[in-house]
């Protein structure tokens, strides 16, 4: 297919899982603020540090306030990760592959989109913020729905959920970071029955707790991390987003896992056995936001070698 | 009609209420397409007059707003300038089709299959030896001084001896009930996409208009573009790599770009992801090059290779032309069309249908003076207040003068125009477009009306049938362009009952 169009595609699911995880975060931080009264300027403040968005936000924003945070991350066009600003991406880059798209798969998304864009003048958006934001995660189901339901399986569709599943591996990483963050200032609850709690809202957010339930059943911090990083079954768990990630790398070059002929291959491959041969001791051994940070910065170079390999232009 | 069928129709209206006032519609001295002066419906649409008639109050407003709100959700937009939300717009499309019956339909069809092929024979005469005017039958200035006529390609022979495959042909019908040729567009005509679009918003929000009638399809166009493109392949290619070529997301038909190549399930590339390598065209993709044999550019001819035409162009790509001339890749439509897209030469096609066919034209044009003429010219500086002005070599309406609703400072202004360069002026008599009525608020009011037919020239001709129903929206308007209050409307060829 076209390199230009592979970069499309690649980009336009990052786009949306981009835009739905936002969505997560905020959904995230608004059950832990719930009931704790006094600090959630903190905590708005600490979401803002996670997306690594905060000097941007100063600029526009006197003060952190949920309002202002919920705006930036949702409606604000100036910030380029908020929801609105995916959406507009992700609709641009559907429009550049659009003939490679079925036309459901293109008719939802733009209806995300004008769904979005309609809700920013929308009182009802920031007065029940839960009610838009199910919205939001549900358009996002929509789109895995229609992309896997309509799309033929083949290439465009394989780079398609590379980027998809690059992003939201990502993306867990950093649901679980808002946390860490919380915790910080509160190390003295550690464990109580607040915090556990609080571990529970976080894996609803992922939509994970039911399936953490019949995995590990009691909730605990550390089986929570191993559940949201290590977990080979859960489709929004690390592990389980870098192995899909790495077969359709597979599906597209024809290579096969255990050895590498280039340099995607080689560092997906590499980031999958790390997942597969981990425990999470050594992750808390570790410490948890660094572990993050340095997946973080792996995943990076991943997506710098698919850009080479695959979209920079070739010369005549 | 029979008396029965007339009875019915009163009951109903009666019965209901009329809500959009139908039994009141007045078609104004015009030529309606759906009801005749005296306001009863025309033979074959009474069915349709009815269903309309006993519509609930404000259900017909319903239906529109529910398709306006469909042609958001697909996405079904022109005018994209910029890059932020707000900059498409939708369309107008207005839910009454405009209908025709399948005997005439087969008369506008035989009349364009003989004109595009005579078309098709004065283009490649004109590549060649340009026998039309040896023989004194077409001036020799028109080809002199014509803007689309490119010297480059003097000897070019296309596959398959085909320039113009794709040609948007516009037709009218004027108070007389007779259709005309309005002109010939064989550049880039668009438009073909809301053909479709259009039937298939109309089957979801309005699918009891459709029951138990027999309406030609129209779904099958890009099924007979693809089978015309792989046709006119270069006989080298086996299995032959079809794309199509855009100028980019901002082109204000890259909604029917992308639409196209969807359908065909080809690649929509743009000039940069082309490139010659060893002769041929190729396409950059994930695993590197591959071969091009078959481009449906919708780029216009000045733009396509900055090499041997505009050499400011950043849509094309360079050595396309050299590539193109040693018959190793098809370009549709052929550059150099535009030589018979020029309306001083549309006026001669009535004498080309005999000179290459030797045939009678079936399907007439427009009357037309050219003003290079001097007997023509003549009359139309003294008639200017009566006449259509138009410049012979432009496209979608620009620089138009509309004689009777022109200023006196106007009707000067072009004098002087036409004055000074004859032959890029053409004239024409103001034509009472034909009407149908249309949603206006409450009530159904009639709305000038143009049709463009798609016709395909490949192994064969194929016309899809009907064809683009352009309305001028505004009240009284005779302009159908998007840009100027123009909407569209489905168009049904209705199949005999037998």
């Amino acid at each position: 297919m076209l390199s230009r169009v592979a970069d499309s595609i690649f980009w336009m699911r990052r786009y949306t899982e981009r835009a739905e995880n936002v969505a997560r975060f905020i959904d995230v931080t608004l059950n832990l603020t719930l009931g704790l009264g006094d600090h959630l300027e903190h905590q708005w403040e600490a979401l803002v540090y996670t997306t690594g968005d905060q000097l941007l936000f100063s600029e526009s924003y006197k003060h952190v306030s949920q309002e202002n945070v919920i705006r930036f991350l949702t409606f604000d066009e100036s910030n380029p990760n908020s929801i609105l600003s995916c959406l507009q991406y992700a609709r641009e880059n559907a429009r550049q592959s659009r003939e490679m798209l079925s036309s459901q798969m293109w008719e939802e998304l733009n209806k995300f989109y004008l769904f979005v864009r309609d809700s920013r003048n929308d009182p009802r958006a920031i007065d029940s913020p839960f009610d838009f934001f199910t919205r939001v995660r549900q358009f996002g189901f929509l789109i895995d729905g229609v992309v896997s339901g309509t799309m033929s399986h083949g290439e465009a569709w394989n780079f398609g959920r590379l980027g998809a599943m690059l992003e939201r591996a990502d993306k867990t990483s950093r649901i679980l970071d808002v946390k860490y963050f919380l915790l910080l200032p509160n190390i003295a609850d550690v464990g109580t029955s607040i915090d556990i709690s609080q571990w529970g809202m976080l894996l609803k957010s992922a939509s994970a707790l039911e399936m953490y339930r019949r995995r590990f059943g009691r909730l605990s911090p550390k089986l929570v991390a191993a559940f949201l990083l290590l977990d080979r079954d859960f489709p929004r768990a690390v592990r389980f987003c870098v192995s899909l990630a790495e077969r359709s790398l597979l599906s597209i070059t024809g290579g096969s896992s255990g050895n590498f002929s280039n340099r995607p291959e080689q560092l997906l491959g590499r980031l999958r056995a790390e997942f597969e041969f981990l425990d999470i001791e050594e992750v808390m051994n570790e410490g948890l936001h660094g572990f993050i940070d340095s997946f973080q910065g792996k995943l990076n170079d991943i997506g710098d070698s698919v850009h080479q390999m695959f979209f920079q232009n070739q010369a005549a | 009609m029979s008396s029965e069928q007339v009875s019915i129709r009163t009951s109903n209206a009666f019965s209901n209420g009329d809500p959009l006032s139908i039994g009141s519609y007045d078609t104004k001295g015009f030529f309606d397409e759906m009801f005749t002066a005296s306001g009863q419906p025309r033979p074959g649409v009474e069915f349709l007059v009815d269903r309309l008639e006993s519509l609930p109050l404000g259900e017909l407003q319903r239906r529109q707003r529910a398709a306006d709100h469909e042609l958001l959700n697909m996405g079904i937009t022109f005018n994209v300038y910029g890059h932020a939300a707000g900059t498409e717009k939708i369309w107008p499309f207005d839910l009454i089709p405009r209908v025709l019956l399948e005997k005439e339909w087969r008369y506008v069809e035989a009349g364009l299959k003989q004109r595009i092929r005579a078309l098709n024979m004065f283009i490649d005469d004109m590549y060649h030896d340009q026998r039309i005017i040896r023989d004194k039958v077409l001036p020799e200035y028109m080809i002199a001084t014509s803007k689309g006529y490119l010297k480059q390609l003097q000897g070019m022979n296309p596959s398959r001896g085909i320039w113009c495959h794709i040609t948007g042909t516009d037709l009218v019908r004027g108070d007389d009930g007779q259709i005309y040729v309005l002109e010939d567009n064989l550049r880039c005509p668009s438009g073909v996409s809301y053909v479709i679009e259009n039937r298939e918003v109309m089957k979801r929000t309005f699918p009891q208009l459709f029951e138990g009638h027999n309406i030609l399809p129209v779904e099958t166009y890009p099924e007979q573009l693809l089978k015309m493109l792989q046709y006119v392949a270069p006989a080298s290619s086996r299995d032959p790599n079809v794309v199509v070529l855009t100028p980019g997301i901002y082109n204000s038909a890259y909604f029917e770009h992308c639409f196209l190549a969807q359908q065909m399930g080809v690649e929509l590339v743009q000039g940069s992801d082309l490139v010659v390598s060893d002769g041929y065209i190729c396409m950059r993709t994930t695993r590197g090059l591959k071969r091009v044999d078959v481009i449906y550019r919708r780029i216009d001819d000045d733009f396509l290779d900055p090499d041997v035409l505009r050499p400011d162009s950043t849509l094309g790509v360079r050595g396309l032309m050299d590539v193109y001339r040693a018959g190793k890749v098809a370009l549709v439509n052929a550059p150099g069309t535009g030589v018979a897209d020029d309306k001083a030469v549309y006026a001669y096609v009535p004498k080309m249908i005999q000179y290459y066919l030797a045939e009678e034209m079936i399907l007439p044009n427009v009357p037309t003076y050219l003003c290079a003429d001097d007997q023509d010219r003549k009359y139309v500086l003294e008639h200017i207040h009566e006449l259509v002005i138009k410049p012979a070599n432009e496209s979608g309406g620009y620089g138009i003068m509309l004689g009777p609703r022109a200023t006196k400072d106007q009707h000067e202004k072009y004098r002087q125009l036409i004055e000074s360069n004859p032959r890029n002026y053409v004239a024409q008599p103001m034509l009472a477009l034909s009407t149908v009525p249309t949603l206006c608020g409450d009530s159904l009011e009639g709305r000038h009306v143009d049709l463009r037919p798609y016709i395909l020239y490949g192994e064969d001709i194929y016309i899809v049938p009907g064809g683009l129903t352009r309305v001028a929206l505004v009240k009284g308007s005779l302009v159908v362009n998007s840009s100027q209050g123009g909407g569209s409307k489905d168009t049904w060829v209705l199949r005999d009952e037998n």
